[in-house]
């Protein structure tokens, strides 16, 4: 096929447009609309006889019947090499800010620009030798990118064992020069360079086995990691209504999160919220490696005001970066923000196509979808015995808050953990707001899961008492329900609940988790003895101040301990012996 | 040299389909029927086929009238000229003054590149103190007034056009009362401020087409201003009337539903506009307030809903008050940390006690008896509904902060607001 195959646009409706071809086309390949200068870039999603079907990842303003199509014959695909790091992209893979150098202040219509530069060069060291035999995945060398080893692999397309034919020695090399040369059995040779492409629709598979995530990632946020935690490699997803603090809690997650990599998907949200974390990242030092935040993070940012075709695919960019990552032994997170959003975009097209649509108009493959794109995360074996993960965390956004919708139910199906924000917690200024009623969590905490189930029977028990006291009024409640009910708010206030603007309790490192939790845990398997009601609750709200105060108290600091001290001396006058 | 076409094939709702060729999509068209000439743009092309959506409603259009296309999408002067000025929802004017044909630029233009955005960092002062002590309006912020039909919202939106601290104010009106749209005007007019606005008006008579343009026009316009380095705020009213335009229009079009009849895309047409909010890297800026009316004051309602996820907070209006509860700017801590050194304290103290004033009201509906802190708190939140809620309370913030102190003082001793003593050394009233 060396003539290029176009076809001519027939139909345009909104994002959608109708082509008829002559020449064979491919399902999700991509096209481009030649109209004047410009070429919009744009993917079939529909054959239908001689008319395919795509969606059109720009405004279609302008277009006209008539007008030539070329069709590229490759899916859409990004460009995985090292220069990913603190860059921000769109759901295409343009770097906004060279966009910005080239256009200024708007995105201009079809200006697609290289992901990564090809005139940067980098520090290649070899790890290979001629005669080395190889496979897809394997690392042929490698380039600093920041603090990361960034090791270039043969290509994942490819199939079989390769021998190495020649490989460079240390040296500079950009992407566009050959770092390597490859030979298969039939004796092909091919160059190897530091980049590659790959389709992000489709999943990465060069590693020898997926592993059953077992290690618990440290979000440091105690709710989380003590009682509904995550496990690296695993999913989970927070819905919530409006206002709760989805955002909020995802911020908070990529600054503290115990990962390698951080890979935030701003999928049709908000665009203040992404330029917050743009501007904020490059000054907020990461304690563990003690370099910008933002040296560790890739954004893919397509915004609600940016085509919504390529809200559709910047999710899957966002995955396929963050499985290129894991091929290099890291651990790799993914937050996506939001889910919901991302399934809109799908019904939109769906409803363009005019498919028969399912429950609130969503597309019958909304699950499938949904489950696909989530078991994309996982931990991994690689060939030469190294881990790498890719945990996913998707925020939901519900409509109405009503987490009965099908995006949340759908999502619920697949993940391995639920963090449902609710209203009335966000009212009452609890944050964060996960309601540890609802919530589950399917991996293992590093708390002890006896003391765990424990946490979670006197959450409830409190609540079932509080419950109770609405209908009876305090003056009804027995003193031992009572004395009930205030451990749980304790245990809430002092545990679950954690200051964002403080900056200890903002976040917990895993020790001190343990170390807290199991002295809470003392607390709450006491026998305390109260003359009544009002002594319980005024020695209560004594100990939640000392405990406020022991919150803020750097970790292991001399602080620390003398506050434990006075909090001890302030239960020993109250428990009974044993 | 125009081509004209004069086969109206079908005629559906305000959407009509005449077979042409060589149209682009969402272009404009003109329809010259026996009523007048009217514009109408193109919404979908399949093969010869172009689907148009008239202005000025399909109403008396005969499937002879004559159709020409004009060769550009939508478009609207812009400049100084425009100020002071009175249009309709497709830029007529409604003021006997000229039309305007000068620096026509496009609208709906493409969306902002998020690098070239600044976190937002400047307060848009008021003088509402539920808003500028409470929930600080942030320049480029976008915030909605969730309410209900017969709340005074126009009038609340009105006060903050005269009183609000930017250059430029643009209104849109959409499916407004035709006294609703006067009073604007007078408003503006009488406290002199029409010199600095430009309003876009669509009122319930109108087509409803045109209800759809009013947004992309003012915001076309307002981007217009930002970019020459003005500080532009642009009130939109009722939103909820453009997304009912938007339900009617995809419905003649047959698409499928999603939500109570809304579209599918009410989401991202919303954003569209709403994103146009924005702080520019080294240019001016937009801020939104928009007025949504709530059907059945429900917040979960498609409308309210979709609108809340994205807004950047909200403004709760009901039994005439800004609600201190639910009404949130989520970007006040952006700049209420730089006003005076009290703020934060005076806003978070008030709406504790002001929530336990809440609290001994049920209790007191319930027969409970009254205590003496409850005695304390009914009369604080008397003065605080008195003189910092209501509506005519017009005091600047410095004023406001001062008043808070007062209100505070009269009504509890400092321990019992529990200030920190260093805010009460330095704010305290000395005596009464």
């Amino acid at each position: 096929m060396t003539e290029p195959r176009t076809g001519r646009i027939v139909k345009i409706s909104g994002n959608m447009v109708t082509v008829s071809f002559d020449s064979p086309v491919m399902q999700n390949e991509v096209a481009y609309i030649l109209h004047g200068a410009e070429r919009l870039k744009s993917e079939i999603i529909r054959v239908r006889g001689n008319l395919a079907e795509m969606q059109v990842y720009e405004s279609t303003e302008g277009l006209k019947i008539g007008e030539e199509v070329e069709f590229t014959g490759e899916l859409l695909s990004v460009e995985l090499g090292p220069g990913m790091l603190s860059q921000v992209f769109d759901g295409l893979q343009n770097p906004l800010p060279e966009l910005a150098r080239e256009c200024g202040f708007f995105l201009s219509r079809g200006v697609y620009i290289e992901a990564l530069s090809d005139t940067q060069a980098w520090e290649f060291t070899p790890l290979t030798s001629p005669g080395d035999r190889v496979r897809a995945g394997d690392k042929l060398g490698y380039v600093m990118e920041k603090l990361f080893k960034h090791y270039c692999m043969v290509p994942f397309s490819f199939s079989g064992i390769f021998e190495v034919l020649t490989i460079e020695p240390p040296g500079r090399f950009t992407k566009k020069q050959a770092v390597a040369q490859i030979r298969d059995p039939d004796g092909k040779v091919f160059p190897v360079y530091l980049s590659q492409q790959w389709p992000v629709k489709i999943p990465i598979r060069a590693y020898a086995e997926k592993l059953k995530p077992a290690e618990p990632l440290v979000t440091k946020m105690r709710l989380i990691d003590s009682l509904f935690p995550v496990a690296r490699g695993g999913t989970y997803c927070i819905p919530g209504p409006f206002g709760a603090g989805k955002t909020v809690l995802q911020q908070l997650t990529s600054r503290h999160a115990d990962v390698d990599i951080v890979v935030i998907a701003a999928c049709g949200e908000r665009a203040g919220e992404v330029v917050e974390t743009i501007k904020t990242f490059p000054t907020l030092i990461d304690p563990r490696t003690d370099r910008p935040l933002s040296d560790r993070t890739v954004i893919i940012c397509n915004t609600s005001s940016m085509p919504v075709a390529a809200r559709e695919s910047s999710v899957y960019t966002a995955v396929t970066i963050a499985e290129y990552y894991r091929q290099m032994g890291l651990h790799v997170l993914l937050l996506a923000d939001s889910t919901s959003r991302w399934a809109q975009a799908m019904r939109e097209m769906s409803g363009r196509l005019e498919e028969i649509p399912g429950e609130e108009a969503f597309p019958a493959y909304l699950e499938s979808h949904i489950a696909s794109f989530y078991e994309r995360s996982g931990v991994v074996r690689l060939h030469d015995g190294s881990c790498g993960s890719v945990t996913i965390g998707g925020a939901v956004s519900p409509a109405g808050g009503n987490f009965e919708e099908p995006v949340t139910q759908a999502t619920l199906k697949v993940v391995g953990a639920f963090h449902g924000l609710s209203r009335s917690r966000s009212d009452a200024r609890r944050y964060p707001a996960i309601d540890p009623l609802i919530s589950w969590s399917k991996y293992r905490s590093f708390i002890d899961e006896e003391r765990k189930e424990r946490g979670h029977f006197i959450l409830r028990k409190g609540n079932d008492v509080a419950q109770m006291m609405k209908v009876v009024g305090e003056e009804g409640t027995a003193l031992h329900d009572y004395v009930d009910y205030l451990k749980a708010e304790f245990f809430d206030f002092v545990y679950l609940q954690q200051n964002a603007f403080d900056p200890v309790d903002e976040a917990t490192p895993r020790e001190r988790q343990m170390y807290v939790y199991n002295f809470i845990y003392g607390i709450m398997e006491s026998e305390i003895a109260f003359e009544d009601k009002a002594s319980a609750l005024h020695f209560f709200q004594q100990l939640r101040q000392q405990f406020r105060g022991w919150n803020s108290a750097p970790w292991q600091s001399e602080e620390f301990g003398a506050i434990e001290k006075e909090i001890s001396a302030l239960l020993l006058g109250r428990v009974k012996s044993g | 040299m125009q081509k004209f076409y004069t086969r109206i094939h079908q005629i559906v709702g305000d959407v009509i389909t005449v077979e042409a060729e060589d149209v682009g999509n969402t272009e404009l068209a003109s329809i010259k029927t026996r009523r007048g000439t009217s514009l109408a743009q193109v919404i979908r092309l399949d093969r010869n086929k172009v689907f148009l959506q008239v202005f000025a409603g399909s109403r008396g259009i005969s499937t002879d009238d004559r159709v020409v296309f004009l060769g550009h999408p939508m478009r609207v002067a812009s400049g100084e000229m425009l100020l002071g000025r009175i249009f309709n929802g497709s830029g007529r004017p409604l003021d006997h003054g000229p039309e305007l044909t000068d620096h026509l630029i496009d609208i709906g233009g493409p969306p902002v590149n998020p690098v070239k955005r600044i976190i937002p960092n400047k307060m848009i002062r008021t003088g509402i103190p539920m808003i500028d002590v409470f929930n600080s309006l942030v320049e480029s912020q976008k915030l909605p007034v969730f309410s209900i039909a017969g709340e005074p919202y126009n009038e609340l939106l009105a006060r903050i056009a005269i009183q609000a601290e930017v250059d430029i104010i643009i209104l849109g009106g959409m499916g407004l009362k035709y006294d609703d749209y006067l009073f604007f005007k007078d408003t503006l007019e009488e406290h002199g401020a029409l010199s600095r606005s430009i309003v876009f008006m669509h009122t319930a008579a109108d087509p409803i087409v045109e209800c759809l343009l009013v947004p992309d026009i003012s915001l076309a316009v307002a981007e217009n201003f930002a970019l020459e380095g003005k500080r532009v705020l642009v009130l939109l009213t009722d939103m909820s009337n453009f997304c009912d335009a938007l339900k009617v229009i995809s419905i003649t079009m047959e698409q499928i539903p999603s939500n109570r009849g809304y579209p599918g895309d009410l989401y991202s047409q919303l954003a569209a506009r709403y994103e146009k909010a924005v702080d520019f890297d080294t240019a001016g800026s937009i801020t939104i307030l928009a007025a949504t009316t709530m059907p059945g004051d429900d917040v979960t309602h498609p409308i309210p809903d979709n609108t809340g996820y994205i807004t950047e907070g909200q403004f709760y209006l009901k039994n005439g008050v800004i609600e201190p509860f639910g009404s949130l700017s989520r970007l006040k801590q952006q700049v209420n940390g730089e006003t005076r050194d009290d703020h934060r304290t005076i806003m978070d103290t008030m709406i504790q006690l002001f929530a336990e004033y809440r609290e001994t009201l049920e209790k007191q509906a319930m027969g409970f008896q009254m205590s003496a802190w409850d005695q304390k708190l009914i009369r604080y939140g008397r003065l605080f509904e008195e003189k910092m809620m209501s509506l005519s309370v017009n005091i600047a913030l410095e004023k406001a902060l001062d008043l808070g102190w007062e209100i505070l003082h009269e009504c509890f001793s400092p321990e019992e607001t529990g200030i920190k003593q260093s805010m009460i050394d330095k704010h305290w009233p000395k005596s009464k």
